[in-house]
């Protein structure tokens, strides 16, 4: 039976089970959003999709939705929200974007955008990190990694090489690669794997390719992301 | 007459006054002038200070090589285009590539073409011109690219549609006016269509009526009162330059060539990946900013310039007609060696601004620029050396890398380092021709800005918008008490205070 909830003010239909974002996106309604891809189970931890159900503030990647559930989107409050999130994501990290290949086809890029944010406003934090350069076709770029973990997810579920994992706690939380040494080049990690495409941001990239796509021409430079949606539907182009 | 090297340290400096020429806001490089007075203002000591670039060489360290050609950019906002292509040469060399495909060479030409005639242009117009036009001495509310607006409309329009026209080339080839990606590893990313190139056609043969007109105007200004032209802040120097195989004038690619004052060589073709066997960096204790020097004729004899009047003094032949005979005429202006007055910059600078449009005109008629092979592979090797001749001067970008792609050492020797030494000593020449003995006043002191300005170095106090840079003097005791301070502020209005003790 198809059941109805709404949000902004329209009603959507929705399937037994269904998440809000699931619902959302059948509908053609975009939610930002960066660890979130319907390939893997949702995560709830990059807290860019949160809406509020009935009142109450919900990661609409995890919150199933129910029968006259009211949820709000895009309103100036949630934006607002985003906006602060991400100010927290870009000066946790150093991203360079002026020198970063993925810039223009960057999901937290396109996500700030969307949502207003035009400058980093916070003090950095000018975190010391590296770049894994080992393996000979891939390089891990940890100063712009924002723990989504999506390509832990895809290595365990989809690949099933279980090649990276989340260390530490709190500020010190960090991505690692399961090697003695820690080094990507000491996996059996494949260009062609899952891993290797989910990346939503610069962090994992092909090695030797800068600026193939002229600028101008990148995927969130002809469309923004509430339009053409997640860099990984675009992995090919 | 009072010889400019004694000018570099003077013998007790504690017991003189000093001046400080310093720009407040920093934009690009940040430059500053400090000159050492005694009781009767004569200049003792001379020193132009350059804060510059080297941070940036640590910083790319750890990067992956392929970031290069678009993180370097962000060294400079004026000519950022210099910056792309040097380090797309150098990372050419990385990816194993010595030659490119025809369209990629000439797609890389072309937006270096049109970054040199939007800088040149940039220059002369925006911020020589009003020097050139006014006098050094013109109030400052009025020297100034308004003034030129106002006095000289037309020649200011043609100065800034030049510009916008270089830009407009720079966008179709690099994909954006500034900050651009044309130049990828072994190649470009992409070509310039038939449409792109009916749009640059359209208005070509008016930008080189132009540049012959800005020739004109740069020979006019320079003859207006040619004893000055000929000596002020003049040095005589050894002159280097990137120069064409066959002698011919190239400013993308080519071997090294120095010439000594009197003309002769002193290398030349010399492969730019050896360049550490010619050039070398003294270090001095008072700036962070090397000098390099010609190795064969030592630190001393070794000072060498770069840039439009290294370039123009170079090269045999321009293959440019209507450049070529520009040159033809600059060259005799000196009856034998080369022209070094300091103020021929402007001139040769036009040379080069109008050789731009002719090259631009015949690159747009090529074939090839619209071809659709854009990038060349190689096996991958340690190191990469590219070097271009920038709208400033020569622009050497070096890099080595680890197995894995990632830098491991970088050195840069920007035009305006290169011009270092003999910035130094054009600004000792005005010291000790000009300054000497007088009360300081603004116009005095501008003769300063107007030498280093001659360079076209990368320095805020070079580039400054609308001729309103802000600007202090200060006139320091031997305490270190400042007696007198002069301030230009924002809006081109100078201030004289007296700190009373
Ligand atoms: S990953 Fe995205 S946000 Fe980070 S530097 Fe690259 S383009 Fe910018």
């Amino acid at each position: 039976m198809i059941r109805h909830f709404t949000l902004d003010g329209k009603k959507i239909p929705f399937r037994e089970g269904q998440t809000i974002m699931e619902a959302a996106q059948d509908a053609g309604i975009y939610i930002p959003h960066l660890c979130y891809n319907p390939e893997f189970v949702p995560h709830g931890s990059c807290r860019v999709c949160t809406v509020k159900a009935n009142g109450r503030i919900v990661a609409s990647c995890t919150t199933p939705a129910t029968e006259e559930m009211q949820v709000e989107n895009e309103t100036e409050e949630l934006q607002g929200n985003r906006r602060e999130l991400l100010q927290m994501l870009f000066v946790e990290g150093n991203h360079v974007c002026p020198g970063c290949e993925k810039s223009g086809a960057c999901q937290l890029q396109a996500v700030a955008y969307y949502t207003g944010m035009l400058a980093p406003e916070f003090t950095y934090f000018y975190p010391m990190r590296t770049v894994d350069s080992s393996h000979p076709d891939v390089a891990i770029d940890y100063n712009r990694c924002i723990l989504c973990e999506l390509c832990v997810r895809a290595s365990r579920d989809e690949d099933g090489k279980n090649i990276f994992s989340i260390d530490g706690r709190g500020i010190n939380t960090h991505l690692t690669v399961n090697s003695a040494s820690g080094k990507l080049g000491d996996t059996d990690f494949d260009v062609h794997d899952k891993a290797a495409q989910v990346c939503p941001v610069g962090a994992i990239l092909p090695k030797h390719e800068g600026y193939n796509i002229p600028i101008g021409q990148r995927l969130y430079d002809r469309k923004p992301i509430s339009v053409v949606g997640d860099v990984a539907d675009h992995q090919e182009e | 007459m009072t010889d400019i090297k004694t000018l570099e340290t003077a013998s007790s400096p504690e017991k003189l006054n000093r001046v400080v020429i310093e720009p407040v806001t920093r934009v690009e490089g940040h430059g500053k002038v400090t000159l050492l007075l005694d009781d009767n203002n004569q200049v003792q000591q001379a020193r132009l200070h350059i804060v510059e670039f080297r941070g940036f060489e640590k910083f790319i360290q750890g990067r992956p090589y392929w970031e290069l050609p678009v993180l370097v950019q962000r060294l400079c906002g004026i000519c950022p285009v210099s910056h792309h292509l040097a380090a797309a040469k150098a990372v050419d060399q990385l990816v194993g590539v010595d030659q490119l495909t025809p369209t990629a060479e000439k797609v890389r030409r072309l937006m270096h073409y049109g970054q040199t005639l939007q800088s040149h242009a940039l220059h002369f117009f925006h911020l020589s011109s009003p020097d050139l036009l006014f006098g050094y001495d013109d109030a400052v509310a009025h020297r100034n690219i308004i003034g030129v607006l106002q006095d000289y409309p037309e020649t200011a329009k043609q100065g800034v549609l030049l510009r916008k026209y270089g830009q407009e080339v720079i966008r179709l080839t690099a994909g954006k006016r500034i900050h651009g990606t044309g130049a990828i590893p072994g190649g470009v990313n992409k070509n310039l269509n038939q449409k792109e190139r009916e749009f640059l056609l359209q208005d070509i043969d008016q930008m080189i009526e132009w540049g012959k007109t800005a020739l004109e105007l740069s020979i006019s200004l320079f003859e207006k009162n040619l004893p000055n032209s000929r000596d002020f802040a003049t040095n005589e120097t050894n002159m280097l330059s990137l120069c064409r195989e066959d002698g011919g004038l190239d400013i993308y690619h080519g071997g090294l060539r120095a010439r000594r004052p009197d003309g002769s060589l002193i290398i030349d073709g010399i492969d730019y990946r050896d360049y550490e066997d010619y050039i070398h960096e003294q270090v001095k204790p008072w700036t962070y900013m090397k000098f390099p020097y010609l190795v064969a004729q030592g630190r001393e004899e070794g000072t060498y310039r770069v840039g439009p009047l290294a370039r123009i003094n170079n090269c045999d032949f321009i293959d440019t007609p209507l450049a070529e005979k520009a040159r033809l005429h600059f060259r005799a202006f000196a009856d034998e060696g080369l022209v070094q007055s300091t103020l021929a910059y402007h001139w040769a600078r036009m040379i080069e601004l109008l050789h731009c449009t002719e090259a631009i005109r015949d690159l747009l008629n090529d074939p090839d620029i619209s071809g659709t092979e854009l990038i060349t592979k190689g096996n991958m090797r340690e190191k990469g050396i590219g070097v271009i001749e920038a709208p400033r001067g020569s622009l050497f970008h070096h890099y080595e890398i680890d197995e894995g792609g990632l830098v491991t050492r970088a050195n840069l020797i920007v035009s305006t380092t290169n011009n270092n030494r003999a910035m130094n000593e054009s600004i000792r020449r005005v010291a000790i021709d000009e300054l000497n003995g007088r009360e300081l006043t603004e116009p005095l002191l501008n003769q300063i800005e107007v030498a280093i300005r001659a360079y076209d170095p990368c320095l805020s106090c070079a580039t400054h918008a609308l001729g309103k840079m802000p600007l202090e003097v200060q006139l320091v005791d031997a305490e270190g008490h400042t007696v007198d301070r002069l301030y230009k502020n924002a809006n081109g209005d100078v201030s004289l205070c007296k700190i009373e003790a």
